[in-house]
């Protein structure tokens, strides 16, 4: 939380008077900001999940001296998010802005990149595009596939039953590469393992959610992980149905203290600070910002108490591997689950690949449609 | 655990239903009482949300999820109050204050809600009724709520007292003719107001489920329009709260039929098996209504079936 | 309520129409204000806020006309039902189709000539909303089926298609992470009004609620249509056709709710996708009831709330209130306006006893 700015009456009435919005903000030591940031939330930014992963980084930004940032939740991908972004920059004077929801990125912060040329525009989760899409824009985003293949080996190593489970939103690329990579890193432990896939529908909808879970516990999946926007009411029905779950976007091994194994985590601090220096410095903007383990852009929870040493011992490795940087998750000969090849023998698909952000199968163990 | 196959279907929609229809039990019978009085109250949705929020909060403060739910009866009871109150007055249209209520009551509950995001207060305790089962699957079906059981004997004694009750009588009597009412000498905005508070009431009760037992805690996007089909559903129960109760456990099986589908290899038409209890409930009013005469059951005076 | 019996007050009923929502908005803004203090904030600070962000500047008030826009065309789905006597709440369901059969249309329709295939669109659309609509009416007029809760119902079906629609058989493969159709193509988007920040929805909205102001107040159908409003069966024995009014008004209503979503496609998303369902028809059920039904009274209630909600950022980035700050305002806002709806006739400023009651 900010801390508190202390008004006066004599500021407010020179709010009401404002004749120019940012001469006259009260409080505000403009002489000392060296930069403002605007930072736009889709959800409610204390949501165990997507939003405050990315408001964690915002948080730790405004503990930077001559950093000022400014932020908004809740904001609809809709001419609602336009008007947030012009009015960060109009009204406060940002200069940098990272709208961290996918549907921000066309047509609404490329419009507002056209209007306003020298502010930087930093996307989440975009395909920002040589040549295709202005240089004051850029997207950012971190394989996290990673964590989710880590997540599926130590989940490989508790499941008795062999079914684990993937909780999804919608079945776009994003949340098709986690799940695929969850259930190939339980087959990299043991081939048997199949992984269900339920798809809710939305983003955000805590009752078919809970009832995602507990028909796949029905059905026997012992071990559950998911891509919603809050992961919150999954991990807690999966601890109360008594098994194990695997994280997303935030830690929320708070929620479960008997069956949180681990968790695939994003560390957007260090591409916000990457971005703020070069914004500090007049460097370059860098357009097209994309890391894993390695570049520390995610990162796994600390293991659970149920988690056994042997899952460790194989998850530390593979993780070592990819801190390397040679760990390839989607190689050949890798068939979808109709028996369809989709990445030929002797293929191998490094993380940086363009084609992985396309995925729009499931393979084959994940028992599901796209 | 013992591999149940297609058998899981109905048993997800069973405990979908026993875990899903709380809230709508107690809302739907809220807006019964208030729609036997002759008014609608739409606001339903922003006052279940409203008790929810209180109802995890005080479950937090006091470490008591009972007083939580208290506390959510509370808020709903004076929500439903300001409609009441606001509907007395002459001219003010019933639905659109309740249209109103339900921004308020959100937009109230999420302002006061934001620190209760994070922190994880106590739930209310469950019960089994499948100890005699073996499989674990049939005994997570049937854990249940004490607020289901509080709920199902609150929807018999109602259609019980609404029947055999002077209040009851009274209230059904505002309900159909509020001329005849006033000729007997009964206060017909007090008796509305009442039946609109003890609906809100109900229905900040119907939220304290939400929150405090399933999915068991408070996010803003906890309530996905229970409130708002509450005024479909009690149509659909031709306002007889014993009906109530079961088309609560249809739209909360309705609810889970996607998932347990899903986790049984039908993977297409998600969004449509969400919509069903909405195309049934469409289906049945177009089946039994009729132009030329107002439903069975149906409160003479209430607008909506004019 | 017992007033003089004889002479009129000194003012008006048009200044009752504007000085009554006016004066409960100002309690609303009080009470609103006793609600901050009691937080710990300096009301003052916030009304402050409230009016830079939402109207102090150019560049305010075209954030607060953008967010107006699809309001106004979403309210009328209310209004011009509500003058044949029905109530019904399911704009949001026809903004959506209407825009899925725009983006369809656009789409399909492609290298046509964009003039052309932007008149398909908006006829597109607004049959799409229209039609939708006219269910609702026609289940009321020949099954008996109440369309307030027949409207709510469809709009949750209408969303179900939408988005299976839109994330099944209609979905453009390329549109990764946000599933939506095939894209209309830049040459048919309708953009802003010139000089303006604001899309064309505004001009459309504030033109389609003249033409129903017109229509419904002085033509011989809106006549006919407000007897059936006022007692349906009188009119039937006056020999009207109530059927085809009812239908009729359904039909328009719902038009314009589908125009909103032709414009929302055209001018903002290009292409159909979840985002078009941002809640703009159950914003435009409040600006409908607030504007007491009439036509041109939906375009300013309509810049007010616009106005609310473009401060509601401004709150959250200087005060650091939650985003809800604003739902709070517009709640009690309408409760009280609601509310005041009481007070018309009654009070002798405006007009003597003997006008009420």
């Amino acid at each position: 939380m900010a801390s508190k700015r202390s008004y006066t009456r004599r500021d407010a009435l020179r709010v009401i008077s404002g004749a120019s919005a940012l001469s006259l903000i009260p409080g505000w030591a403009w002489a000392q900001t060296k930069l403002t940031v605007g930072v736009i939330y889709v959800g409610p930014r204390d949501d165990y999940g997507y939003n405050q992963a990315q408001a964690q980084a915002a948080a730790a930004l405004k503990k930077l001296p001559g950093i000022k940032v400014v932020e908004q939740e809740k904001v609809p991908e809709t001419t609602d998010v336009q008007k947030t972004m012009a009015s960060m920059i109009e009204q406060d004077g940002a200069t940098l802005l990272f709208p961290t929801s996918f549907g921000y990125f066309d047509p609404h912060m490329l419009k507002m990149a056209e209007k306003y040329p020298k502010v930087r525009f930093a996307h989440c989760g975009g395909m920002w595009t040589e040549g295709k899409h202005p240089k004051n824009t850029g997207s950012y985003f971190g394989y996290i596939d990673e964590c989710q293949y880590l997540n599926g080996i130590v989940a490989a190593h508790v499941s008795k039953s062999k079914k684990i489970g993937f909780i999804a939103a919608k079945p776009i690329p994003q949340v098709l590469r986690n799940c695929n990579a969850f259930l190939m890193g339980a087959r990299s432990v043991d081939p048997k393992i199949t992984c269900q896939l339920i798809v809710t529908g939305d983003w955000s909808l805590p009752v078919k959610e809970a009832e995602a879970v507990n028909s796949m516990v029905d059905q026997g999946v012992d071990v559950i992980t998911c891509h919603v926007d809050s992961p919150k009411v999954v991990v807690e029905t999966a601890e109360k149905r008594g098994i194990y779950s695997c994280g997303y976007h935030a830690n929320q091994a708070a929620l479960a203290p008997k069956g949180y194994l681990t968790g695939a985590e994003w560390n957007w601090l260090t591409v916000y600070q990457q971005h703020v220096k070069d914004a500090l410095s007049g460097a370059p903007f860098k357009n097209f910002v994309r890391g894993g383990l390695k570049e520390g852009f995610v990162k796994m929870s600390a293991y659970g108490k149920a988690v056994p040493d042997a899952a460790k011992k194989k998850a530390d490795a593979t993780k070592a591997a990819m801190l390397k940087g040679d760990y390839v998750i989607f190689k050949g000969p890798l068939k979808d689950n109709t028996g369809k090849e989709v990445i030929a023998a002797g293929a191998a698909l490094k993380q940086t690949d363009p084609v992985l952000e396309q995925m729009n199968y499931l393979v084959e163990g994940v028992v599901g449609k796209v | 655990m013992t591999d149940l196959g297609w058998w899981g279907v109905p048993l997800g929609v069973l405990g979908g239903a026993l875990r899903v229809s709380t809230p709508f039990l107690f809302v739907s019978l809220g807006e019964c009482i208030t729609e036997k009085s002759g008014r609608i109250n739409l606001g339903l949705e922003g006052i279940m949300v409203m008790g929810a929020m209180a109802g995890y909060a005080v479950s937090l403060a006091s470490g008591n999820p009972w007083l939580g739910v208290l506390a959510a009866g509370f808020a709903g009871l004076a929500l439903g109050l300001l409609h009441g109150l606001i509907c007395n007055l002459a001219r003010v249209n019933d639905i659109a204050v309740g249209i109103g209520l339900m921004l308020f009551g959100t937009g109230f509950a999420f302002f006061l809600g934001k620190p209760y995001i994070q922190p994880k207060a106590p739930n209310l305790p469950a019960f089994s009724l499948g100890g005699w089962s073996e499989l674990p699957q049939v005994q997570a079906a049937l854990q249940v709520s004490p607020l289901l059981l509080i709920g199902i004997a609150l929807a018999f004694a109602l259609a019980w007292a609404l029947c055999n009750t002077r209040w009851g009588l009274v209230l059904r009597m505002v309900g159909d003719s509020s001329d005849a009412a006033r000729a007997m000498g009964y206060n017909v905005n007090l008796v509305r107001t009442l039946a609109t508070a003890a609906g809100g009431l109900l229905a900040g009760v119907g939220g304290s489920f939400l929150s405090l037992y399933y999915p068991g805690s408070w996010t803003e996007g906890l309530s996905s329009g229970q409130g708002l089909m509450a005024v479909a559903l009690v149509i659909f129960a031709r306002w007889n709260p014993v009906y109530c109760f079961y088309a609560a456990l249809m739209f909360g099986g309705a609810g889970s039929l996607g998932p347990a589908l899903q986790s049984v290899g039908i993977t297409s038409g998600y969004y449509l098996y969400n919509a069903a209890p909405y195309v049934l409930t469409l289906a049945i009013m177009l089946a039994t209504c009729s132009p030329t005469r107002t439903l069975a059951g149906a409160p003479g005076e209430l607008s909506i079936v004019r | 309520m017992n007033g003089p019996s004889t002479g009129r007050g000194p003012l008006g009923p048009a200044a009752e129409a504007l000085l009554i929502p006016v004066g409960a908005l100002v309690a609303a803004m009080l009470l609103f204000g006793l609600f901050i203090a009691m937080l710990g904030q300096d009301p003052l600070a916030v009304y402050g806020l409230i009016w830079q962000g939402g109207f102090a500047s150019a560049f305010s008030w075209q954030n607060t006309l953008s967010r107006a826009a699809p309001l106004i065309l979403t309210a009328l789905c209310v209004a011009i039902p509500a003058q044949a006597g029905l109530m019904v709440i399911g704009s949001e369901g026809a903004l959506a189709l209407g825009g899925l059969a725009a983006a369809v249309t656009g789409h399909l329709l492609g290298e046509a000539s964009p003039a052309g295939v932007k008149l398909a669109m908006a006829g597109a659309g607004m049959l799409a909303g229209g039609l939708w609509i006219l269910l609702a009416g026609a289940l009321r007029q020949y099954r008996g089926v109440n369309e307030t809760i027949s409207s709510l119902l469809l709009t949750y079906i209408a969303a179900a298609l939408f988005n299976h629609l839109v994330e099944g058989p209609l979905r453009d493969p390329a549109s990764l992470n946000k599933p939506s159709t095939d894209p209309i193509g830049t040459a048919n988007m309708i953009g802003s009004i010139p000089g303006m920040d604001v899309h064309w929805g505004l001009i459309f909205g504030v033109a389609a609620c003249v033409l129903a102001y017109l229509l419904v107040r002085h033509t011989t159908w809106g006549f006919a249509l407000r007897v059936v409003g006022g007692n349906a069966r009188a009119a039937r024995l006056a020999g009207l056709p109530v059927g085809a009014l009812v239908l009729g008004a359904c039909f328009f209503g719902g038009a314009a709710s589908g125009l909103a979503g032709m414009v929302e496609v055209a001018a903002v998303h290009g292409s159909a996708n979840a985002s078009l369902m941002a809640g703009y028809g159950y914003a435009g059920i409040l600006v409908a009831f607030i504007a007491r039904q009439n036509p041109l009274a939906i375009v300013p209630v309509a810049v007010l709330l616009g106005g609310i909600s473009a401060s509601g950022g401004m709150l959250q980035r200087r005060l650091d209130l939650p985003d809800a700050t604003v739902l709070v305002l517009q709640g009690m806002a309408f409760l009280l306006i609601l509310a005041s709806e009481t007070l018309y006739g009654r009070m002798r400023l405006f007009r003597g006893a003997e006008a009420g009651a």
